[in-house]
């Protein structure tokens, strides 16, 4: 187990070097100037004069090696430079957009356990009655239903036509819920299923068939069904959550929810490199820490693997 | 392969969804050919019209008629899609093979590479890349397949691996085929089933995404006529007209399902074993709908 650790939190440094790498070459591999998009975002015409000053102010000049370290130097105190759009530090604007991302993921979250957990399970113990083919049929169109479309459904319905929600923005606290249902519309479709088949697949398992020639309790071998069967989902959803917030792009830009994405698009729309450079940066650790959690985590949750490891 | 064709004209469901299919990419294709209207003749006069014998889906904000918009848009929206996925199954394909076949340095070489790759969310990555190179239809196929190529290498890299274990890959190895020979006429011809699951599983991945970029904006620009942005315009005007959002989300949607659809009734056709414990039993449309493949029964 101590081992497994050790190496797996070794092999983080040279994933972590390598997307800090990456992150940075993107926009050097971009087929336009930085310092001419630069001067141009804020709507003044480019000349040799003000490009050249730019690029020194930029520090566009020095060797590609040392403008890697400064980057990254900066990066790691929280430093991501200035948007090229507002001129504004890229590291406050991430971290003010930060908490309302995570808030709407961690509300979606809550509402893709407690749904696909019910609902998979109850399928599961129900196998093949009407409950169990209805639900299947709203996880098939939950499977094939494109996000935005459902969000602005959602948005007509409840916001639009029967007035109970506001339609977008941070304003109320039950403005949370439209987006963060839409947001975990297609996650429930995928865990009902993935519960319900982990469910069955365990229901015929010889365990099962020896609890009940022992006698016990439908209920007590439901227990052990389930608690076998949740082995797979955790690890999904551990991998799902960075996904979950990498979502959020499209959900946010329908509800006009301040968060990263929304600010992401418009960097992407302004051309702003260094949000977007701060943006793809942040994400890519966000999604290599939480699959650091998973794999620890699945090793932890099955004894035959903490021994082993 | 025989009894792969056959389970599969057998499946009602699974024709029924390729005509389907079919029929759509025809649509697509012969778009300037069946489309009663220029999709962006704009007529302000007539905008907003219900459906009628002269406007089968109304028009829209700007007197367009839908129908033709929709048509046209399909033929942005699939031809895009099935264009990418088979960008990346072929890069996916060549990688794959090479790496699953040769194994040693190559592999780890590939595969090292995929695993950088995949270390990004695939979401983010395109993203990233949309916004470097701008927003555009062609960016945004570009960076679908950067994102999406290291997945696919892994995946057909496992399904050759299994594949390499068989007897009769081993049999031609000894028999002294070369490796053109195995590769073509032995590995691929026992392959192709699964990629093909894979690559119609995809598509319905690559359609979501593509015309949720188009929604945001980040893809097709106006006026062409395309699913996403057509949604994105109904959004607009959805206090005053909802019903604008009805076609193009109703048009995503059934090709999304079609393709999830053929996808796992491939799947069935190809390894029939799975489900041999219902095979007394007739499904029920919903059965057929959802998860026949996923029950295991031993």
């Amino acid at each position: 187990m101590k081992n497994y650790i050790v190496k797996r939190l070794l092999w983080m440094i040279p994933i972590l070097i390598g997307i800090s790498f990456f992150a940075f070459v993107l926009i050097n591999l971009s087929p336009s100037d930085p310092a001419e998009v630069a001067i141009r975002v804020n709507e003044i015409t480019p000349t040799a004069e003000n490009i050249a000053q730019m690029r020194e102010q930029l520090g566009l000049d020095d060797p590609f090696m040392t403008r890697y370290l400064t980057w990254l130097s900066n990066a790691l105190q929280g430093d991501f430079g200035n948007s090229y759009a507002n001129n504004k530090p890229v590291g406050e604007e991430i971290a003010k957009a930060l908490p309302p991302t995570l808030y709407l993921a961690g509300v979606s979250l809550l509402i893709i356990v407690v749904v696909s957990v019910g609902a998979g399970v109850l399928c599961a113990v129900k196998e093949d009655s009407i409950t169990d083919k209805t639900m299947r049929a709203i996880v098939f169109v939950g499977t094939a239903i494109p996000g935005f479309w459902a969000g602005i459904l959602l948005m007509w319905l409840f916001a639009v036509k029967l007035k109970w929600l506001p339609t977008s923005g941070m304003t109320t606290p039950v403005a949370v819920l439209l987006p963060a249902v839409t947001l975990s519309l297609g996650y429930i479709a995928t865990y009902v299923r993935l519960i319900r088949n982990n469910m069955i697949h365990n229901k015929r398992e010889n365990y099962v068939l020896y609890g009940r020639v022992r006698g016990l309790k439908e209920q007590t071998i439901m227990k052990h069904v389930f608690k076998n069967s949740l082995q797979t989902s955790l690890t999904a959803l551990g991998m799902s959550i960075p996904k979950l917030i990498a979502g959020t792009v499209v959900i946010e830009n329908i509800f006009a929810w301040p968060g990263i994405g929304r600010l992401c698009v418009t960097a992407i729309f302004n051309r702003d490199f260094p949000m977007i450079q701060a943006y793809v940066l942040i994400m890519a650790v966000l999604f290599v820490f939480c699959n650091l959690l998973v794999d620890l985590g699945s090793v932890w949750i099955d004894p035959r693997r903490r021994k082993e490891a | 392969m025989a009894g792969f064709w056959k389970r599969f004209r057998n499946d009602n469901l699974a024709m029924g969804v390729s005509l389907f299919l079919l029929m759509v990419i025809t649509l697509a294709i012969l778009a300037p050919l069946l489309a009663p209207y220029d999709p962006t003749a704009q007529n302000i006069i007539d905008k907003f019209q219900g459906p009628s014998l002269t406007h089968w889906f109304g028009t829209d904000q700007l007197g367009r008629d839908v129908f033709s918009r929709i048509l046209f848009g399909g033929r942005v929206t699939i031809l895009v899609s099935v264009l990418t996925m088979v960008v990346t199954i072929v890069i996916g394909t060549v990688l794959g093979v090479m790496a699953g076949y040769f194994r040693g340095t190559v592999d780890d070489v590939i595969m090292r590479i995929c695993d950088i790759m995949l270390s990004f969310p695939s979401e983010v990555l395109i993203l990233a890349i949309v916004g470097i190179l701008g927003t555009g239809i062609t960016n945004i196929v570009l960076a679908t397949v950067i994102a999406k190529w290291a997945w696919y290498v892994r995946m057909i890299r496992s399904i050759v691996i299994q594949f390499m274990d068989s007897n009769y890959i081993r049999f031609a190895k000894v028999a002294g085929c070369s490796t053109g020979h195995i590769v073509r006429k032995h590995l691929l011809v026992g392959a192709i089933g699964e990629i093909a699951v894979l690559a119609t599983l995809d598509t319905a991945a690559i359609i979501l995404n593509i015309s949720a970029l188009s929604f945001l904006g980040l893809g097709v620009q106006p006026p062409t006529a395309e699913w996403g942005m057509m949604l994105n315009e109904a959004k607009n005007v959805m206090t005053t007209n909802p019903g604008q959002m009805l076609a193009p989300g109703m048009a995503i949607f059934l090709v999304v399902a079609a393709f999830n659809f053929l996808g796992d009734s491939i799947q069935e056709a190809l390894n029939p074993k799975i489900n041999r414990g219902f095979k007394t039993k007739r499904y029920s449309l919903l059965d057929s709908l959802f998860g026949r493949k996923k029950v295991v029964t031993e």
